[in-house]
C-alpha cells in the first residue's frame, strides 16, 4: 500500500514541478523587456518539443551513425568504415541490398499505377463503392497479417495447402517445373529473385487499396468545369485524362508514390512473416533486425540503418519539392 | 503570509510522501522482533550447509536472468520457497529479454545483481574475465565435480581455471521421437548404434516407408534445428575434446572432421529415400516437423525434449503410447553416452554470505527436488529424485539425462553471435536446399569474427 502512495505522490510531485516550472518560466518572460518578449515566449513553447525531438530523434540518429563506425566485436572500439565495407562486399548483404532495390523499384510504382487505373475506371461506374471497398480491405490489414495470409497462398509440400499451387496445377499446359505439377515450394525457389517478387506482390496487394482511395478522391476533386471546358474545346476523353486530370491530382499521386516507396524501403514485416529473410529474400531492414537482435552485431546493424536513412532522403526530398511545385501551380 | 503557507504545504507534502516509508520501517522492525523468538524454521538445506535460523531476515538478493516468461517466474517462486522460509531471505527475480546487453550495463554501472543466471557458458566466461564474478567456495566445487553430469563443472569454469558458475537446470537435445505402436507393428527395434540406426532407416525404406521427417523453419532463426543435428553428429563422429575445440574455434570451422559430421547429417536429411522432399524441410515449421509420425508418414524425428509440447492434445506418451523417444545412439553401443543440451549457470558478483548461500541452494539437491516436483524442471545433478517429476515422460527424459556419461552444451549457443545466431543458421539452411558441404563450412569459417 505504501508503495502505491509513494508512487502516486512521486507522479503528482513530478507533474507539479514540470507544470509549475513551465508556468514560472512563462511568467518570467512577461518581465522580459517588450522587444524580446515574443521571442522568449516562442522559446518557452517550442523548447519542450525541441528538447524532446533532440532526445528522441537527433541524439539516437547521431548515436547510430557513431555506432556504425564501431567494430562489431566488443572490446575493440573504432572500426572505421569496416561495417560499410562488409555491407557492400558480403554476399548475403549484397543480396539484401539488391532485393531492397527491387522492392523500391516495384512497390511504389506498381501499386500507384494499379490504384490509378482502378480509380480511373471505377470513377462513376456502376458498383463503384463496392469495388473500391473490396480493393481497400487489404489496406486495413497489418503487413505482418498480410504476410501470413500470403504465406498460406504460397504454401508448398509437404503440407501443400497453398492456393497458388492449386491454381497453377488446374491451368492446362502450365509448365510442370513451374507449379504445373502443384508441387512447387514458391517461397523457396529464387532463380532471378522469383520469391522476392512474390513478396513484393503482397505489399502491392496491401498498398493498392490505399492508392485507389486517395487517387479516387483526388479525381473526384477535379472541378467539372475544367473537364467540360476541355471537352467543349474538342479534347478526347484520353486527352482530358492526361492533360487535365493527371496534372491536377499530381500532389495526391506524389503522396501515394512516396508512401509506397517508403513502405518498400522499410520492407520488414512481410519478409519476417513469410521467409524470415531466408532463401535470398532478405532486405536491408530485415538484415538490420537480424544483425542487431539475433547476432548482436550492433555496428553492422547501425551501418545498415544509416544506409536505409540515406536511401530515404532522396524520396522525401523529391516529395517535398513536388508538393511545393504543385502548390505553386494551384496557387498560380 | 503567502510564503509561510507554501512552507506549511511543503511540510505536509513531505510527511505524506515519507510516511509510508516510515511506516514500512516500523513494520519491518516489528517482524524481526517476533521471528527472533523462533530458533529454526525446519530442517537445514543444501546438505546441512544452510542453517534455518532466519539468519537473512530483511536481506534481499536479486537474481538477474534472461528467463522472463510468467511460467518461469512462477516456477522459481515455488522452487525457492523453502529457502526463503528457512533463512528469511527475500529473493528478487529480475528478468529481461535483452539480458546480454543489460548484464554488461549493470556490471559496468556498478549496479550488479547479486546472482546472475547465465543461459550459456560462453557469456559467463567472458564476464568472469572482467573480474566481476566471485570464485565459488570449495564445498560447491566439490559438489559440482562429484554429483553433477560430467561436463557441467567444466562449463562453470572460466579460462583462469577457477569455478564461477554452478549449473542448476538443464534440458536435453539428443533425442529421437518415434511411435512405439508403429515400431511394434513393423517389428522395428530401438537402434543402439549409428550403424543400427542406418540399418533401421534402410529397412523402413525397404518396407516402403519414409524413415525420417524434419522441419527447420523458424522465422528469422530458421536453421537452428540443423545446427543441433550437426552438433549431435560431431559428438558421435569425433570426441568431446574435438567438439570443444570446434566450439572455441581452436580448429577452423571447415576442418575435415566437421565435414564428416555434416555429411553424416546429410546422409540422413539430404537423402530423398529417407526424408522424401529434401527442400521441403527448409519450409516446414520446426513445430510441425515430427507430427507426420502420428499418421505413419514417417518414423523418426530428432528433436529436443521440449518437442513434447508440440504434439496435439490427446497424444499418449511412453512405451505403450502413440509417441515416445529414444536416445540418439553413439557410433558404437559401447561408447560413453554424450548428452547434448542446454542449461543455466548461477554465478555470484559478491561474497556476502546470503549471495553465496543462494547459489549453494540453487545448486543443491534440495532445490533440484523442489524444482522437479513443483516446476517439472530437470537438474544437472545425478543424485536428485526423478520420480518427483509429476509427468512420466519427464521422468524418462530426466533418467536419460542422469544415465548419460558426458554432457555437452549446445555449440551454436556458445559461438559468437555472428556465427551461432547468424551464418551457422543461414548456411545450414542454404545447405539443406542444395548447397554443398564445402561451401557451407567455408562461408561459416569466413564469417567467424577476427580478433
Amino acid at each position: 500500500m505504501g508503495d502505491v502512495f509513494g508512487a502516486i505522490a512521486t507522479i503528482v510531485l513530478g507533474l507539479g514541478v514540470f507544470v509549475g516550472g513551465l508556468l514560472l518560466i512563462y511568467a518570467g518572460t512577461t518581465v522580459v523587456p517588450k522587444r524580446f518578449r515574443e521571442r522568449s515566449q516562442i522559446a518557452v513553447f517550442l523548447g519542450p518539443a525541441l528538447i524532446l525531438i533532440v532526445i528522441g530523434l537527433v541524439v539516437p540518429a547521431l548515436r547510430t551513425i557513431w555506432l556504425s563506425l564501431l567494430s562489431d566485436r566488443d572490446g575493440s572500439p573504432f572500426g572505421g568504415l569496416t561495417n560499410y565495407k562488409f555491407m557492400f562486399t558480403d554476399h548475403n548483404e549484397r543480396i539484401a541490398i539488391l532485393n531492397s532495390m527491387l522492392w523500391v523499384l516495384l512497390g511504389g510504382t506498381v501499386s500507384t499505377a494499379l490504384g490509378l487505373t482502378i480509380a480511373r475506371f471505377a470513377d462513376g461506374a456502376k458498383g463503384e463503392a463496392v469495388a473500391k471497398s473490396l480493393v481497400f480491405i487489404p489496406g486495413a490489414l497489418s503487413l505482418a497479417g498480410a504476410g501470413i495470409i500470403w504465406k498460406f497462398v504460397y504454401d508448398g509440400p509437404p503440407f501443400n495447402y497453398g492456393l497458388l499451387n492449386a491454381v497453377t496445377k488446374a491451368i492446362p499446359g502450365w509448365p510442370k517445373g513451374f507449379g504445373g505439377d502443384g508441387q512447387r515450394i514458391w517461397l523457396l525457389e529464387h532463380p532471378a529473385q522469383m520469391n522476392t517478387f512474390l513478396l513484393i506482390v503482397i505489399l502491392i496487394w496491401v498498398q493498392t487499396g490505399f492508392a485507389t482511395v486517395v487517387l479516387s478522391a483526388a479525381i473526384k476533386g477535379v472541378p467539372e468545369s475544367l473537364e467540360e471546358a476541355a471537352t467543349v474545346d474538342g479534347a478526347t476523353k484520353r486527352q482530358v485524362f492526361y492533360r487535365i486530370t493527371l496534372p491536377y491530382i499530381r500532389p495526391a499521386l506524389l503522396t501515394v508514390m512516396t508512401t509506397g516507396t517508403i513502405a518498400s524501403l522499410k520492407a520488414f514485416d512481410i519478409v519476417q512473416a513469410t521467409t524470415g529473410g531466408n532463401f535470398n529474400t532478405s532486405t536491408i531492414a530485415n538484415e538490420m533486425y537480424s544483425k542487431f537482435f539475433l547476432e548482436g552485431r550492433d555496428g553492422l546493424a547501425s551501418a545498415l540503418a544509416v544506409m536505409l536513412f540515406i536511401l530515404v532522403i532522396p524520396v522525401v526530398v523529391l516529395n517535398q519539392r513536388g508538393q511545393k511545385r504543385a502548390q505553386q501551380m494551384v496557387g498560380a | 503570509m503567502k510564503f509561510s503557507k507554501t512552507i506549511a504545504l511543503c511540510a505536509a507534502f513531505a510527511v505524506v510522501a515519507t510516511g509510508p516509508a516510515a511506516l514500512g520501517a516500523a513494520k519491518g522492525k516489528g517482524k524481526t522482533k517476533t521471528t527472533k523468538a523462533a530458533v529454526s524454521n525446519g530442517p537445514a538445506l543444501a546438505g546441512g550447509k544452510i542453517a534455518c535460523t532466519n539468519q537473512y531476515a530483511g536481506k534481499k538478493v536479486t537474481i538477474f536472468s534472461p528467463n522472463d516468461s510468467k511460467e518461469d517466474i512462477a516456477a522459481f517462486t515455488f522452487a525457492w520457497a523453502p529457502y526463503e522460509k528457512c533463512t528469511g531471505i527475500k529473493l528478487n527475480w529480475e528478468a529481461t529479454k535483452t539480458f546480454e546487453a543489460d548484464v554488461k550495463l549493470r556490471l559496468a554501472g556498478g549496479n550488479a545483481p547479486g546472482v546472475i543466471d547465465f543461459p550459456q557458458p560462453g557469456l559467463m566466461a567472458t564476464t568472469a574475465k572482467t573480474g566481476k564474478l566471485i570464485e565459488l567456495p570449495a564445498d560447491i566445487k566439490a559438489d559440482l565435480s562429484k554429483n553433477f553430469l560430467p561436463g557441467w563443472l567444466g562449463y562453470g569454469t572460466a579460462a583462469d581455471g577457477k569455478v564461477y558458475g554452478a549449473a542448476y537446470q538443464q534440458n536435453f537435445k539428443s533425442f529421437v521421437w518415434y511411435s512405439p505402436k508403429a515400431f511394434a507393428a513393423k517389428g522395428y527395434a530401438i537402434p543402439k548404434s549409428l550403424a543400427e540406426l542406418t540399418a533401421l532407416s534402410d529397412k523402413i525404406v525397404a518396407d516402403g516407408g519414409t524413415p525420417w521427417c524434419a522441419g527447420i523453419e523458424s522465422g528469422a532463426a530458421t536453421g537452428w534445428v540443423l545446427t543441433d543435428w550437426i552438433e549431435d553428429m560431431m559428438l558421435r563422429t569425433t570426441t568431446p575434446a574435438v567438439y570443444d575445440d570446434w566450439v572455441n574455434h581452436r580448429i577452423p570451422f571447415n576442418d575435415p572432421r566437421v565435414k564428416v559430421a555434416v555429411d553424416a547429417v546429410g546422409a540422413i536429411l539430404k537423402n530423398e529415400k529417407y526424408v522424401g522432399n529434401v527442400k521441403a524441410i527448409a519450409t516446414t515449421k520446426f513445430q510441425d516437423g515430427g507430427l507426420p509420425i502420428l499418421d505413419n508418414k514417417c518414423y523418426m524425428h530428432r528433436q529436443a525434449n521440449f518437442y513434447k509440447s508440440f504434439w496435439p492434445a490427446g497424444t499418449t506418451f511412453g512405451e505403450t503410447g502413440n509417441v515416445n523417444f529414444f536416445y540418439l545412439p553413439m557410433a558404437k553401443a559401447t561408447d560413453p553416452k554424450v548428452m547434448l543440451g542446454g542449461g543455466d549457470l548461477a554465478a555470484a558478483t559478491n561474497n556476502k554470505p546470503e549471495t553465496i548461500d543462494t547459489i549453494r541452494y540453487l545448486a543443491s539437491v534440495d532445490f533440484a527436488n523442489t524444482d522437479a516436483k513443483n516446476a517439472s524442471k530437470f537438474s544437472p545433478r545425478t543424485d536428485y529424485d526423478t520420480t518427483l517429476l509429476p509427468d512420466k515422460l519427464d521422468q524418462a527424459f530426466a533418467n536419460a539425462g542422469k544415465t548419460a556419461d558426458i554432457f555437452r552444451f549446445d555449440a551454436s549457443d556458445q559461438m559468437p553471435g555472428a556465427v551461432g545466431s547468424g551464418s551457422f543458421w543461414h548456411e545450414a539452411t542454404a545447405w539443406i536446399v542444395g548447397g554443398s558441404t564445402d561451401d557451407m563450412l567455408n562461408n561459416i569459417e569466413k564469417s567467424w569474427p577476427k580478433n
